[in-house]
């Protein structure tokens, strides 16, 4: 076997070492405590309200509107949580809209917010790519609803939603509209004005950044009450001791990832392309999943085969040298067809075949020939032991 | 041990406990490209199939991680429920009592097992089985029973092929199990010393079979008459799953010497009891009967029989049968010939095969 080939970069991606530069002297050298008053804590804090002016900056956005969390999922959890419990206790408002593809850190809060606080939570109808139905959105904007999440762009199928037109609407209404943009933040430029959105949530190991570090944008004036509570760091929103070297990093990683936005995706899509092409081409009984090339992540392909184990197939990619993931894979070996794809109408017997790949900015064109040259055995020797 | 090309890709099913550990660390030793593979089996809803529960994944895992083997976890639940589960309880609805790890191993830790080894671009597999596969000059291969006897597991690998055992490594072949696990600790492996379970894996904590086989094939619960072997009716049982042939306890009849369930028939629903002259059994059938060597006797000849996992083996005369049986007489009559049981033929070290006891005979 070669040398192994990661094209898994949707799942997590390698520390670039320039982040690693600016972390490794704040491991060594800068351990205060920013909320601390003495000289210690005073240096810790100008680096972490650095690190918050520069993405607040790269965002569009102010300072103050930068919380800093542990992960994209914690800045779900507070976005959601925090929204609706606030919105419920100012005006009553019940409804949690959502999209059917959304990550499982929205789904699943969603649902314990429905079981545990009864809010009522309902799913916008959206095409067979994923993407939002604009023109039945307004259905779903009522005198209760509390909040909208829609994600920017999906994990699973790399689908981009309309997320200007969604805010405007919301934004017509008065509704707080929270986007998941773990993924796209990681690929396209954000502005949080332009964009439209309240809240916004990234997550920085998604480019290049470290595991362990997200953070949510709340625009002034956003109803929201803290999930974690305690002390008052984070504007009262998210009581810990900031975690500065990591957040530091994730301010440099979002800054290579600005500067370098354009040439990294010109580099992704005709390898991107490529692959789309030569996958539906190639091998037989295959289909595109998610987006369209316009409407789609620039580094994500996302298939189905039909009469195939995703699961399977990942674990023979694997020992041919390729890490791959599929949307019904589980390390438990207990697969369920990816509720993503059910919710896209697709049936078991193409949904459990899933496969998805991603190119990340160190893919070579010779990586993408070599795993294109690889797939269709691979894919015969898994039907076959079906 | 084996003489594999270094870089062989081999597949080792995993368990996490010691002894398929110990298998997949020496054949990475020797140079294999190990491949580390733990199946998803099924079990009764709402309880956890100890092959694959999840402390054993997680025990798995680490120890594949200390190898720096790959491994996977892959879903069999479906050959599971369909080549085994089924069978089994289809075997009780019948009044037999089956052994459903013989049919495991055949379907899910062979069959299955080789298609997912194929797709891994693995030729062979390897298991933790104390038993010795020997190739001879003439290409086919022989099962033995391991040198440790105590250990021996051949009784439960009658049930395969030329083509399953050629593909087939035994890396403990020759090694006693404290060498085993004298083995796993110079290695340092963190593996769990699970005692062996002779308990059924997929119905849950205990292997409480019956509450399951009570939902699952509610007729062998039925009540019905007790006879003794001239037909009179001596009291009512209370469903034949709960009898074993040989079974003395749990009858229920008081008699100053004690009864034993000789035969259970599941058409009339009854059970037969009988005192310990009535209950040996020196001659039986069994059909179909797998010989390992791929090609079956035509005369009868002398060998050791063993009808249990857990028995001696006893001698007697294999009489080949048309269609696929042999006849089987034993030199001494054994309490308890279970029909659904295996009965396994050995000469001196080597297994020739075996087969099912067939239920009709008795
Ligand atoms: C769209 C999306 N949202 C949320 C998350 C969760 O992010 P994290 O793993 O940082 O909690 C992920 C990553 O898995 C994601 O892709």
């Amino acid at each position: 076997m070669n040398t192994p080939i990661y094209l898994d970069y949707a799942a997590t991606t390698p520390l670039d070492r320039r982040v690693i530069s600016v972390m490794q002297p704040i491991f060594e050298n800068l351990f205060g405590n920013p909320s601390s008053l003495h000289r210690f804590g005073q240096q810790a804090e100008t680096v972490l309200e650095e690190a918050r002016r520069s993405l607040a900056e790269n965002l569009g956005a102010q300072p103050r509107e930068i919380i800093f969390t542990s992960c994209g999922s914690e800045s779900d959890n507070l976005a959601l949580r925090g929204t609706a419990l606030a919105r419920r206790q100012s005006g009553g408002h019940n409804l949690i809209v959502i999209s059917p593809i959304e990550h499982p850190a929205i789904q699943v809060t969603a649902r314990q917010l429905a079981a545990q606080e009864g809010f009522e939570v309902k799913t916008l109808p959206v095409d067979h790519t994923g993407r939002i139905d604009l023109g039945r959105l307004e259905d779903y904007l009522q005198q209760n609803t509390a909040l909208v999440s829609v994600m920017a762009a999906n994990n699973e199928i790399g689908t981009l939603n309309p997320i200007r037109e969604i805010g405007k609407l919301c934004h017509q209404r008065g509704i707080p509209f929270h986007s998941d943009a773990v993924q796209y933040g990681a690929h396209l430029p954000i502005n949080v004005g332009e964009l439209q959105v309240d809240l916004l949530s990234l997550g920085a190991h998604k480019f290049y950044g470290p595991k362990g570090v997200g953070l949510l944008y709340v625009r002034q004036g956003t109803p929201i009450l803290p999930i974690q509570t305690g002390g008052s760091q984070e504007f009262g929103l998210r009581a810990a001791t900031e975690n500065v070297p990591l957040i530091a990093g994730m301010a440099k990683a979002y800054q290579l990832a600005r500067e370098e936005y354009s040439q990294r995706s010109n580099h992704l899509l005709p390898l991107r392309d490529l692959i789309i092409e030569k996958v539906l081409a190639e091998i037989p009984d295959s289909q595109l999943t998610g987006g369209d090339l316009q409407n789609r992540l620039p580094n994500h392909t996302s298939f189905v085969f039909e009469n195939l184990d995703g699961n399977l197939l990942v674990q023979v990619l694997d020992s041919e040298g390729f890490a791959c993931s599929s949307g019904s894979a589980c390390k438990t070996g207990d697969p369920a067809p990816s509720s993503v794809l059910t919710a896209l109408g697709y049936t078991a017997d193409w949904a459990l075949g899933s496969l998805r790949v991603t190119l990340g900015k160190d893919t070579s064109p010779v990586d993408v020939d070599r795993f294109l040259d690889a797939l269709p055995l691979c894919i015969q020797r898994a039907r076959e032991a079906k | 041990m084996t003489t594999l090309p270094a870089g062989t890709r081999v597949v080792v099913g995993m368990s996490g406990g010691v002894d398929s550990s110990v298998a997949a660390a020496l054949l990475k030793e020797e140079g294999c490209d190990v491949i580390g593979v733990m199946l998803r089996l099924w079990s009764d809803p709402g309880t956890q199939n100890r092959c694959c529960a999840p402390d054993a994944v997680v025990e798995a895992r680490q120890i594949a991680g200390q190898l720096e083997i790959p491994f996977y976890v892959m879903d069999a639940k479906d050959a599971f429920y369909k080549g085994v589960v089924e069978p089994f309880i289809n075997g009780y609805t019948q009044g037999i009592t089956p052994n459903p790890c013989l049919r495991c191993n055949r379907l899910i830790r062979w069959e299955f097992l080789l298609s997912r080894a194929r797709a891994l671009g693995a030729e062979m597999i390897a298991t933790g089985h104390y038993a010795r596969i020997e190739k001879q000059p003439d290409g086919l291969v022989r099962l033995l029973k391991h040198p440790d006897q105590g250990k021996d597991q051949s009784y439960f690998l009658h049930v395969l092929t030329q083509a399953e055992l050629g593909k087939t490594i035994f890396p403990l072949a020759d090694l006693f199990k404290p060498e085993v696990r004298q083995l796993a600790r110079d290695l340092a492996l963190q593996v769990a010393e699970r005692p062996d379970s002779q308990d059924l894996c997929f119905v849950g904590q205990g292997g409480n079979y019956r509450k399951f086989l009570r939902k699952e094939a509610p007729t062998a619960f039925k009540p019905g008459p007790i006879l003794d072997p001239e037909g009179n009716q001596l009291g009512e049982h209370s469903g034949l799953a709960f009898y074993t042939i040989g079974q003395r306890k749990g009858l229920g009849i008081s008699s100053e010497e004690p009864y034993y369930v000789i035969h259970k028939d599941p058409a009339s629903n009854t059970l037969v009891i009988g005192h310990s002259v009535d209950l040996g059994r020196s001659e039986f059938s069994t059909r179909p009967v797998n010989w390992i060597s791929g090609e079956a006797p035509v005369k009868p000849f002398h060998a050791d029989i063993k009808i249990r996992y857990q028995s001696r083996s006893v001698p007697g005369l294999v009489t080949p049968l048309p269609g696929q049986g042999v006849k089987i007489t034993l030199t001494e009559p054994l309490p308890d010939v279970t029909p659904g049981q295996a009965a396994v033929i050995y000469q001196d070290q080597v297994c020739l095969g075996g087969g099912e006891i067939r239920q009709e005979e008795l």
